[in-house]
């Protein structure tokens, strides 16, 4: 496949295949928007660069907009295309709409530490103006881009003239007011705010509160609370530090506030709980409102229970009465009245689980797969491997696997189900668990807030999956 | 109760995959990453418990045979069971059996032949022939190593020493005679240069570990087992044995120099 500049998509319009039959709840039709950035000398070799890799995915709340970071440090965000009343037919592709670098590597002379660009994770914050404002944060600093479009430059200037050159004032014989006038659309990114300085340990994630005045910031041992317009002071909302290190048993892994109430936030631990808690109730959120754990059972223990219970994400649904949490092995859903066991179970890809010694020594055990909810909150979405990403239906109850390539699927083509063969016989069409590519991780995902399209990462490409057009 | 019958690789491999874990993580990019050592702290944790365990099985094991043994013999001899042998071997079963030290076979060896001992490693299996081992029959010694995993913070380099030379260095029981190292140990550590490092810290932890009180039972075997200190770096993980939680006291843990630098690195 040809590789592209960054400022490009790489679009192919090859013609709608006929419909196969569909999955039960989504009969996606791909799109048909891979990026590929790689510099031009690379072309003939389609392995990535590091920092090409997709680190996280984010729609804005509006779903007009979706921003994806990378290891390099950079920001992408693609927009979509106006519908015209023509071409009805054809959804809105995304297409790149800017690009800047967020974050560079730094070091930290003290520590003797260097801190990766790779950027963490994106939050947009509602939008209020004509502009478009993100957070983005590396291991240690949060910044705040305003991302905003220029279509207009003064000009008639009279002390310089159009190049920008210094005019000798004797040549200067009259006055004039400069007008503005139409130029070619810029969309510029600045820097407006940077939030450093507040974390010793690495930021696992960003939360911007449904006050739209203040977000948390989450790392391995504490959770801090911002406003957005102040950056030389934080608050310490959350801070599970024991006083002695040796003593450590659990860390932070992600934190998110409740989407309507601005005073509730949950975070999830590495043991596989997670904790309610109200800011109302003190300074500092040591004590849990709620806290919600299912009990190990005992019959699976194995050398590597603490490690697969440790949830990588959680989110609250849209409706605001549930939380998800995404462990290695299963998603679950959680009624915020229910602190004792989880309301739904999903398993993700149980057919690991007799594999974890070597994704122990592979690493893979580690990946920290992210979840997201749909619009109305009945379907639930979690990346796997092999470039795989699986789709349940709360309601139906049904399940199916996807898969996010290039090789195995055409453009614009109904994205055929996926079934992974656990033993015994293995079927035409199914792929055996040893065949599986653990080097091709999906852990990055996320829903339209109101239709069904859907990006997905795929290490360096993006996809993005639309609903097919009836 | 671990169920360990998932894994393929047994408890020794996954403590030397995780302590290399560890170990690479220092000199990651971005700094050392909190969550992931500490999950690759409770699989050594977990890789050490079943360890243990089963060592505690092994031994508990060989007593058996070895009362069986000294039965066997003292019949032949027409001697008969006197009861001060008896709670002296039950004394020693406990002391075998909590450090993983088979001192109390040592000692029946003491009183039934008179060449000296040999101490085993902590990471003993089965030795069909353990009563004809000496100090200087290093052959034997061969076919029946005794692997200990050990991380050596100097020269990076995670060994699995085959052999009981740790041990020679580490005798803190005061009733057994000092013994002096030999060289001719037979299967030594696979990096010959890491061995004077091993003797240095060894007998630095053997002599300060004799100071403490509560050591001086436990002593050889638990003072080279690495795990032990890395399971006191996170004392939140230790085993609920207070055998083992005097093993990896604090006391202990402080006295062991360089050893402790893996740990405080958080």
């Amino acid at each position: 496949m040809a590789l592209r500049d960054t400022s490009s998509l790489h679009q192919l319009k090859s013609p709608k295949r006929d419909l196969d039959t569909q999955p039960p709840d989504s009969s996606m039709e791909e799109e048909s928007d891979t990026r590929k950035i790689n510099n031009s000398f690379l072309r003939d070799h389609n392995y990535a660069t590091e920092a090409d890799i997709i680190s996280t995915v984010e729609f804005n709340s509006s779903g007009e907009l979706l921003a994806t970071g990378d290891k390099g440090g950079r920001v992408v965000v693609f927009q979509r295309e106006q519908e015209s009343k023509s071409q009805s037919q054809r959804r809105g592709e995304y297409n790149v709409y800017s690009t800047f670098q967020s974050h560079e590597p730094e070091f930290d002379y003290l520590k003797s530490l260097e801190i990766e660009e790779k950027i963490n994770k994106i939050k947009w914050l509602p939008q209020q103006n004509a502009a478009y404002f993100l957070l983005s944060t590396n291991d240690k600093t949060v910044k705040l881009w305003k991302i905003s479009e220029r279509d207009k430059r003064p000009e008639g200037y009279n002390l310089k003239d159009e190049d920008g050159r210094i005019r000798d004032p004797s040549t200067i014989t009259s006055l004039r007011v400069p007008v503005l006038q139409p130029m070619d659309l810029m969309v510029e990114a600045t820097a407006r705010r940077v939030f450093s300085n507040a974390h010793t340990y690495h930021i696992n994630s960003i939360s911007v509160n449904s006050d739209h005045q203040t977000y948390i910031s989450t790392d391995d041992l504490q959770v801090n609370l911002w406003n957005l317009e102040i950056t030389n002071r934080s608050f310490n909302i959350v801070d599970i530090k024991p006083a002695n290190m040796e003593e450590l048993t659990e860390v932070i892994t992600s934190a998110e506030f409740h989407p309507q109430q601005c005073h509730t936030f949950a975070y999830s631990s590495s043991k596989g709980s997670i904790r309610l808690c109200d800011m109302r109730q003190a300074a500092l959120c040591d004590r849990h409102c709620k806290y919600f754990e299912e009990p190990e059972d005992p019959s699976t223990r194995s050398f590597f229970s603490e490690i697969i219970s440790s949830i990588s994400d959680v989110k609250f649904s849209h409706n605001g009465r549930y939380l998800m949490t995404r462990d290695y092995l299963t998603v679950k859903v959680w009624d915020l009245q229910m602190e004792n066991k989880p309301l739904e179970t999903y398993q993700v890809h149980d057919y690991l689980r007799g594999k974890l010694c070597s994704l122990y020594e592979n690493d893979c055990i580690f990946d920290k797969f992210e979840c997201v909810w749909n619009g109305s909150d009945s379907v639930i979405m979690t990346g796997s491997y092999n470039n795989f990403f699986r789709m349940f239906d709360r309601n139906t109850k049904r399940d199916v696997t996807l898969e996010a390539s290039r090789e195995n699927s055409k453009p614009r083509a109904i994205l055929k189900p996926r079934k992974v063969c656990i033993g015994g016989k293995r079927r035409k069409d199914e792929i055996s668990v040893d065949s599986l590519d653990f080097s091709k991780k999906i852990l990055h995902t996320t829903w339209h807030p109101h239709e069904n399209i859907i990006a997905v990462a795929a290490t360096n490409n993006l996809y993005i999956f639309q609903d097919k057009v009836n | 109760m671990i169920n360990t019958m998932e894994c393929a690789v047994d408890a020794q491999s996954l403590i030397s995959i995780s302590l290399m874990k560890i170990h690479n993580s220092r000199t990651q990019r971005g700094g050392i990453k909190l969550h992931k050592n500490l999950l690759v702290s409770y699989v050594l944790r977990n890789a050490r418990q079943v360890y243990i365990k089963e060592k505690y099985a092994e031994i508990y094991r060989m007593q058996q045979y070895e009362e069986v043994m000294t039965v066997c013999n003292e019949i032949q001899e027409l001697n008969p069971l006197d009861v001060e042998a008896e709670d002296r071997e039950e004394e020693q079963l406990e002391r075998a059996a909590c450090c993983g030290e088979a001192a109390a076979i040592h000692r029946e060896d003491c009183v039934k032949e008179p060449e000296p001992g040999f101490y085993r490693s902590c990471c003993m299996e089965p030795a069909p022939h353990y009563e004809h081992f000496t100090l200087t029959n290093t052959n034997n010694n061969n076919t029946h190593c005794n692997k200990t995993t050990v991380l050596d913070l100097d020269t990076h380099v995670v060994t699995t020493v085959e052999n009981g030379y740790l041990h020679q260095d580490c005798c803190c029981d005061p009733q057994t005679p000092q013994r002096k190292r030999k060289g001719d140990f037979g299967c030594g550590a696979s990096d010959p240069e890491d061995v004077p490092d091993f003797s240095t810290a060894r007998k630095r932890a053997r002599r300060e570990d004799c100071a403490l009180p509560s050591l001086e039972y436990t002593d050889t075997s638990n003072i080279s087992n690495l795990i032990s200190i890395f399971g006191s770096g996170f004392s939140g993980l230790l085993s609920r044995q207070a055998d083992l939680e005097q093993i990896c006291s604090k006391p202990a843990l402080a006295s062991l120099g360089a050893w402790t630098r893996a740990i405080v690195a958080f």
